[in-house]
């Protein structure tokens, strides 16, 4: 491959990308979302089964997406699993600095996996790929809502 | 000019931003239908404008606004031939093919249609050519209908008798599609329209960069398209309409220069094109286009139809033998448009990786969502051939193609 494409097309991407973690429908969730990219037309569902404590017991995605929004969803249901609602925010908060440039690297040690999608923000076209899953996530915690836009 | 003088590699040299490296390729650009370069002659030409001759149109006394105005005018009478029109006046600037839909809508459409009335578009319209009929249908309480297609992306034409009724008081269709590349029959369109009586709309912003158009042979009653993607700037485009309904229509947007008398219990308009044409044009462009065309003519549109249509055979026959391609858009009579996917590889995947081999190519819906549902697909990666395209770079497509598969799988 390109050294160019490394940054972002790294072998963890690839391996999400091949093999998504918890890409099943969840029948006892307690939240489930329609996420959408206007840009791209990509579509996500996410379900959520959240406890009365306020912790993500469970977390699924389906949906057909680009390499980058399919791993992100994908380590984000692995990430968040067990996290509280607050837990899950702070790191989306951290995220979302990373990937929109607004940070040093110091921060990328706190993303622990998520560090392999930090190469998105020299693709400003893509960053939506990799936080849709995420603001899905934000939507499904904080309401009912049934449906999310990135727009 | 004939087949053999066409010789691309000296029309790349009038093309100065294609020879630049990106991410240390030689750039492939082939994404025309979204907007295409320009030459060096359009440059020139609203420098020239710029350097010598510019002052505001039509209200000048003075030699600069003179000079201005007879180019400005000259312009659209290279306009009027270029779509062989009937008149200068026939022709109308606008931003660009949008802005002509959305004034026929609300010009033409809001004094004709009714409620119950229907308009009627096809399957594979623009959003452009969907979202003007669909606020004047909210406007005036009629509905929209749609002519089907088929799987190969040519439309369902054994239908259109049967939604040709009563209440179809317009027909809106693309000439050629920019998600599909399909070239409409609509010379045959018209023919059924006109045998009821309805006027027929044509979106011509992808065919006219491809092919002769004329306006008065197909009989269409609106023509539309864009400077930007015929090789001129951006910002100008232009309405066509036949004088019969142009007259007809009530004035869209108001000003400066649309107007005959103005006081302030009543105003007067200007006649045509000037009735349409609100406020200081886009002098610098409309001139930009004229070159443009100028420009084209000079290469000779059968020339660049033939030439685009070996590259499209070429790069189709190349691009069905990658395995796990899949070509959306297969029609029988097609422009210069390669829309495909590639199994388990997403188009924005594909966009950003052909990018890195310097290939431009653009990845999305194409403003055509309705296009993308009807394939049961979010999307597509789209080449799009211009004059200046070559052998090599459908090469290069298809190598760096099989390069991002392997880097896939």
């Amino acid at each position: 491959m390109l050294e160019s494409l490394r940054d972002l097309y790294q072998e963890v991407v690839f391996d999400h990308n091949r093999n998504p973690r918890n890409f099943r429908v969840m029948e006892e969730a307690t939240r489930k979302i329609e996420g959408y990219n206007p840009l791209c037309g990509d579509r996500i569902t996410l379900f959520v089964r959240l406890n009365d404590a306020g912790i993500i017991e469970d977390v699924s995605f389906q949906g057909q997406g680009c390499a980058i929004s399919t791993a992100s969803a994908s380590l984000m249901t692995e990430m968040v699993k067990g996290m509280t609602e607050a837990q899950a925010e702070e790191l989306f908060a951290n995220f979302h600095r990373v990937t929109t440039g607004q940070t040093d690297d110091a921060e990328l040690n706190g993303l622990g996996k998520l560090a392999v999608l930090a190469g998105v923000r020299a693709y400003p076209a893509r960053v939506k790929c990799a936080t849709l899953p995420w603001h899905s996530l934000q939507a499904a915690l904080k309401s009912d809502a049934e449906n999310i836009s990135t727009e | 000019m004939s087949h053999n003088s066409y010789d691309v590699q000296q029309i790349r040299r009038d093309f100065p931003i294609l020879e630049q490296t990106v991410h240390g390729f030689p750039l492939v650009y082939l994404d025309n239908a979204a907007s295409n370069h320009k030459p060096l002659a359009v440059m020139d030409a609203m420098r020239h404008v710029m350097l010598h001759d510019y002052a505001n149109v039509h209200r000048g006394v003075h030699t600069l606004s003179q000079r201005a105005s007879e180019q400005f005018e000259q312009a659209r009478h290279k306009v009027r031939n270029f779509i062989h029109a009937a008149h200068d006046h026939e022709i109308i600037f606008v931003r660009g093919a949008t802005e002509g839909i959305n004034l026929v809508a609300q010009t033409f459409g809001r004094s004709n249609i009714s409620p119950g009335d229907r308009i009627l578009i096809s399957a594979m319209e623009h959003h452009a050519n969907i979202v003007p009929w669909q606020m004047l249908r909210d406007q005036t309480g009629a509905e929209l209908s749609i002519i089907p297609m088929a799987e190969d992306g040519s439309l369902l034409l054994d239908q259109l008798d049967a939604l040709l009724d009563d209440r179809v008081k317009l027909v809106a269709v693309t000439h050629m599609s920019n998600a599909l590349g399909t070239l409409n029959p609509v010379a045959d369109i018209i023919r059924k329209a006109h045998a009821r009586g309805i006027p027929v709309l044509l979106d011509g912003a992808q065919s006219t960069p491809h092919m002769a158009v004329d306006v008065q042979a197909l009989d269409c009653d609106f023509f539309v398209f864009s400077g930007h993607k015929l090789y001129g700037p951006t910002g100008i485009g232009v309405l066509y309409g036949k004088t019969v309904h142009l007259e007809n229509m009530p004035p869209w947007q108001g000003g400066g220069d649309m107007i005959r008398h103005v006081t302030f219990e009543k105003t007067t308009y200007s006649g045509l094109p000037w009735k349409f044409e609100a406020g200081t044009p886009a002098i610098i462009e409309a001139i930009g286009l004229g070159a443009a065309i100028d420009y084209l003519e000079t290469l000779g549109m059968e020339a660049i139809a033939r030439h685009e249509h070996e590259l499209l055979h070429y790069a189709t026959e190349k691009m069905l033998a990658i395995p796990g391609l899949r070509m959306v858009g297969t029609a029988e009579g097609k422009g210069g448009i390669l829309s495909f996917t590639l199994e388990g590889i997403h188009p924005h995947d594909i966009g950003t990786i052909l990018d890195h081999y310097g290939v431009a190519v653009r990845a999305g819906h194409h403003c055509a969502m309705p296009v993308m549902d009807f394939y049961g697909i979010p999307a597509t990666a789209r080449a799009s051939l211009g004059l200046y395209n070559t052998h090599q770079d459908i090469d290069r497509l298809v190598d760096s193609i099989q390069q991002l598969i392997k880097v896939f799988h």
